[in-house]
């Protein structure tokens, strides 16, 4: 039997979205597969995430030590290679946490690795099927993940139905004597929180959002006309803040702010997950840009196809017109 | 210090629209234009920003075939002081775990203090920095957006979600990947890649490795590619059409029933 292990990420005793994924996920692996919830941490948050994990998992393994307090890759990776089952196929969030533990869990535990996941299409022998992307979301492809000695997969957050309420009875199951050696060459030090910045675009019920399409940093007076025609505020995508043309806390996704406007006008944005991510609340979204092939085209409201540069001054003036 | 930077020529997103081939499974790859990964350019930037600091040597890796020569090139025309391309028709159709195997075996002839790599590149894995570090045995951290270096050991800053900051104390030898946006990459012109166009870039094959066949290219690939495709997500948006003026009459009737005027 398939036996499939989801690692559950948690903070301040609530487990991530992703944990509700996992469970549909693991049907579309392999409906008769045994699935195991899997925790690391320490303390009253662990205990009361692992519990509440026991209405979606069959079986919860918990694995408290001082040291998993916070979750350090290297800590964790070592705590799950002792306690996971070589061959096992172990589901971990394609995020920020997991492409720092993944990669190197598939080594330690000599597994395959299939890396953001967005669907399955179950396993034929021993060989499974998903789906991914590539090119920063332009392009799908399909891939064979040879599972005959495991796997370790990082799934796509947002990409597989959350399954909520109460689908099973589990119970918690203690590992931690299991955990092994946890030393590290690597230490956590501290989080420094993100700057404020002297916008704040969480607020805003109507954003004008910029990307690539931009071109130039000149450009952006742009954008800031049209958001002032529309009495709002300029918001981005990531290369706008790493070409240091706005401040982060402009930034929208999963690495930026997470923004809930009614709407959302993305402007030579392609749209990738990472940026969708921090798109939340089902806006009405308006996308303009030059290649009528751009992701965003897939899930915006309303589409236009047009140089930017362009289109916006155009709007601008039809805006302070009416 | 000495430091490896791997790097890896890629279709450029921002200079190319992606078409499937007429059978519809592969990409069109007629007249597609590469370019050096750019987080990969962060990556050497960084680098150069080090030894700038406290010396050493700045040497860039790839694995790929004779037109990866390029990508070398523009890095070494940044300021980076070696190359070394490893190529052979064995590698092709490696996998993430095959191509961590190939740069293993080159890096243990060496010794690099700090080995970096892009945090992902255009297959959005970002998997060979952190197979290369367990690999290796090495500390590895991913997504590093602050490195400030100081005696046998290193802080590196994180990003993580909602642009905040993980930092970390790792020891030296290790393996970083780095994120965009840690540094401005320097602009390299035409003039900057003549310079370094005769500098001999040595290319070590499978054999000059010791490689074994079956565990690299497409016999020890476990997670392949079969083919690409068009998902089906829907609808996706209503696409206005038309003269500028009826589109923007068409978008601000839109918007004023949105909420957005």
């Amino acid at each position: 039997m398939t036996q499939i292990f989801a690692y559950i990420p948690f903070s301040n005793g609530v487990a991530e979205d992703i944990a509700m994924e996992f469970t549909t996920a693991a049907a579309k692996i392999d409906k008769g597969a045994s699935l195991t919830a899997v925790l690391t941490g320490s303390g009253a948050d662990l205990d009361k995430v692992a519990n509440d994990m026991t209405g979606l998992y069959a079986e919860v393994i918990k694995i408290s030590h001082g040291d998993l307090s916070y979750p350090n890759a290297e800590v964790v990776r070592k705590a799950l290679v002792n306690v996971i089952p070589a061959g096992a196929i172990v589901l971990a969030p394609h995020n920020t946490f997991g492409m720092d533990l993944a990669p190197g869990l598939s080594v330690k535990m000599n597994a395959s690795y299939a890396a953001d996941i967005v669907d399955f299409a179950g396993i034929e022998g021993t060989v499974l099927n998903a789906s991914r992307q590539e090119l920063g979301g332009a392009v799908s492809t399909h891939v064979a993940v040879d599972i005959a000695s495991g796997a370790v997969i990082t799934i796509r957050p947002g990409s597989f139905a959350p399954v909520d309420g109460k689908t099973a009875s589990g119970a918690v199951v203690d590992k931690s004597a299991n955990a092994g050696d946890l030393s590290a060459k690597r230490k956590f030090l501290e989080i420094v929180q993100a700057e404020v910045g002297d916008v704040d675009i969480t607020k805003a019920d109507v954003l004008v959002s910029i990307g690539r399409g931009i071109e130039e940093q000149d450009n952006i007076e742009i954008a800031e006309e049209l958001a002032k025609a529309m009495k709002t505020v300029v918001s981005c995508s990531r290369p706008i803040v790493d070409a240091k043309w706005l401040e982060k806390g402009r930034q929208v996704g999963t690495s930026g702010k997470t923004v809930k406007p009614k709407v959302y006008m993305a402007m030579g944005i392609s749209g990738s997950f990472q940026h969708l991510g921090g798109l939340k609340g089902n806006p009405f979204i308006v996308a303009v840009n030059k290649n009528p092939k751009a992701p965003i085209f897939q899930v915006a409201d309303v589409g236009i196809v047009a140089n930017i540069i362009e289109f916006m001054p155009e709007l601008t003036s039809a805006i302070n017109d009416l | 210090m000495e430091i490896l930077v791997c790097v890896k020529r890629v279709p450029d997103t921002a200079e190319n629209e992606f078409e499937l081939n007429g059978a519809g499974n592969d990409l069109d790859r007629d007249d597609l234009v590469y370019s050096v990964n750019e987080w990969d350019n962060y990556a050497v930037e960084e680098a150069i920003q080090i030894v700038d600091k406290v010396g050493g040597n700045v040497t860039v890796i790839t694995v790929g075939d004779g037109e990866s020569e390029e990508v070398l090139r523009r890095e070494m025309a940044m300021g980076a002081n070696n190359g070394i391309l490893l190529s052979d028709d064995a590698f092709e159709g490696s996998d993430g775990k095959g191509i961590a195997t190939i740069l293993k075996a080159e890096i243990e002839k060496g010794k690099y203090d700090l080995i970096l790599t892009g945090a992902q590149a255009d297959e959005g894995a970002g998997q060979v920095g952190g197979m290369l570090a367990a690999m290796l045995d090495l500390p590895y951290a991913s997504l590093v957006n602050k490195i400030e270096v100081s005696d046998g050991k290193i802080k590196v800053g994180r990003e993580i979600e909602g642009g905040n900051q993980e930092m970390n104390e790792i020891s030296l030898p290790c393996v970083l990947s780095i994120q965009t946006g840690i540094n401005e990459p320097r602009y390299v012109g035409i003039r900057g890649i003549r310079k370094v166009a005769s500098v001999e870039i040595p290319v070590k094959s499978a054999s000059d490795l010791g490689l074994a066949a079956d565990s690299i290219g497409k016999a020890g690939a476990k997670t392949k590619r079969i083919d690409y495709f068009v998902p089906d997500l829907g609808a996706g948006a209503e696409m206005l059409e038309g003269s500028t003026d009826e589109i923007i009459a068409k978008l601000i009737e839109k918007l004023k029933a949105k909420g957005g005027l």
